[in-house]
């Protein structure tokens, strides 16, 4: 598998250290998707702080990239999500100083096996081969207002889904501020806003595209996965 | 052979076991206490895992919502949960369980992409240990273990030496233990793991590609307590090291 060619970046700090966050059910939508599943075993209750989840570097991957969809699964569910490029060391942000810590911003697919169970963190699922696609970076002020966008999914040639910023129950700065009260990000490290509820699903051999007004294109294939052991 | 990551006197070095202490790759020998400690390794992707031991298992029985194992549980780690070796952990104030995990950590040596257990030996570099603290106040049933109590700065503790795979002949059958202020409170034996090393290879590389670097933490057997702080906490595996860290308290990082 080649190393991922993770996008320099023209402002500081320069690069990306290739650490990615990804934040489920920020979208209220998603929660309110589960219904009263939300109260009963397993999870009891509805989260309290963020719930995050790793995108490990295996998964990184550029603009264009080729995604294997599993057999026994037979589609991938195409995530669309801001993601938060940090500048420098971000430790007990408060909400009020947020963006200082912010450099810009990246526009990420974030691939899954579709799953609506989310007890367990689901690796095997999650944290498939070049299923995080990271697009050009954007200066911080190259967004008026991150927190209101709208990104546009393709899948093949039809509009799947418009994936939107707005409404989360955690904007970008409340995110940062509740993420760094227990876990400091570095400059470079990417974490996403989270993917909205809806997002569309693909199958081999389609295609599929983001875009965003500010942040560019970025877009990728959807291949079926081949049984040779490469090791 | 044994190899260590240490910074002393303005740089980082390679080092390795001597007599009275460590000797860097220059040739300077020192006491254990005169560097600073870091990951043995260049760590690439923190793979962990949960409830890898019967006995842990059933010791968290009671507050397991879901009991069924179908899979290995598996959960991963961002690079600013790590320290090394002589280490300090924050322990926030008011927390009532905070406990360490003695691990053995098994680090990729070649690239791992479905490979089989028959094979998967062939692809470990080596091992560490490694002590990963959880929090369970902050346990959440959402993606759980949640990163709130898993993924936190300096939680994961590893070290001192990387030792070569060819120096651990057998390591489904080495002794573990952790030692708080001095008294054994854990202790388990690798043998016990529920999924072996080659199983874990085989499941991991089964659906993500694994890189020299990345690093499997196989799990706990039971015996995990509370820690305060102060505490002086070792976990130590035959052959492999002796890994020792300190909790400290909110005041030191300005809480």
């Amino acid at each position: 598998m080649p190393s991922p060619r993770l996008p320099d970046l023209d402002i500081a700090p320069w690069r990306l250290s290739g650490v990615v966050y990804g934040t489920l059910l920020n979208d209220p939508a998603s929660l309110a998707a589960l219904g009263e599943a939300v109260n009963a075993p397993p999870y009891k209750a509805a989260p309290r702080a963020p719930v995050l989840y790793v995108k490990p570097r295996n998964t990184l991957a550029a603009d264009g990239a080729a995604v294997a969809v599993p057999g026994d699964a037979g589609r991938m569910e195409i995530g669309a999500s801001l993601g938060i490029v940090i500048g420098r060391s971000a430790c007990r942000v408060a909400a009020g100083q947020a963006l200082d810590f912010v450099a810009g911003w990246v526009l990420v697919a974030d691939l899954c096996v579709p799953h609506g169970n989310y007890y367990r963190p689901n690796v095997r699922l999650r944290a498939r081969d070049a299923s995080c696609l990271l697009g050009p970076v954007a200066r911080r002020d190259a967004l008026a207002d991150a927190d209101a966008l709208q990104i546009r999914v393709t899948v093949g040639d039809r509009p799947a889904h418009v994936a939107r910023t707005a409404g989360m129950v955690r904007p970008v700065a409340t995110l940062l501020q509740d993420v760094t009260e227990f876990m400091t990000l570095q400059a470079g490290d990417v974490l996403m806003l989270g993917v909205s509820a809806g997002a569309p699903q693909g199958c081999a051999g389609e295609s599929f595209a983001l875009e965003c007004a500010g942040l560019g294109r970025l877009q990728g294939r959807l291949v079926a996965e081949t049984d040779e052991a490469c090791t | 052979m044994k190899t260590a990551r240490v910074a002393h006197a303005g740089a980082i070095h390679d080092a390795h076991p001597h007599e009275r202490g460590l000797q860097l790759a220059d040739g300077r020998v020192l006491a254990e206490h005169e560097v600073v400690w870091l990951p043995p390794f260049e760590v690439g992707t923190i793979i962990a895992l949960g409830l890898n031991y019967a006995d842990h298992v059933k010791e968290l029985a009671r507050e397991l919502t879901v009991t069924a194992k179908d899979e290995p549980l598996v959960f991963l780690k961002g690079p600013g949960s790590l320290i090394g070796h002589r280490g300090v952990t924050r322990r926030p104030r008011g927390v009532a369980f905070m406990h360490y995990e003695c691990e053995l950590a098994v680090v990729i040596g070649k690239p791992a992409h479905r490979v089989s257990r028959t094979e998967a030996m062939q692809h470990v570099a080596g091992y560490t240990v490694c002590n990963d603290y959880a929090i369970r106040d902050f346990l959440e049933n959402w993606y759980r273990p949640n990163l709130r109590v898993k993924n936190r700065d300096g939680g994961t503790v590893l070290g001192p030496w990387f030792v070569d795979a060819a120096d651990v002949p057998g390591p489904h059958a080495l002794a573990l233990r952790t030692l708080v202020n001095g008294v054994v409170t854990q202790q388990g034996n690798t043998a016990d793991m529920i999924d072996d090393i080659p199983a874990l290879i085989e499941y991991l590389s089964g659906f993500m590609t694994l890189r020299p670097g990345d690093v499997i933490l196989t799990g706990t057997p039971d015996g995990v307590v509370n820690v305060n702080e102060g505490d002086e906490v070792v976990t130590e595996i035959d052959g492999i090291g002796r890994l020792v860290n300190t909790i400290a308290g909110d005041d030191i990082f300005g809480r």
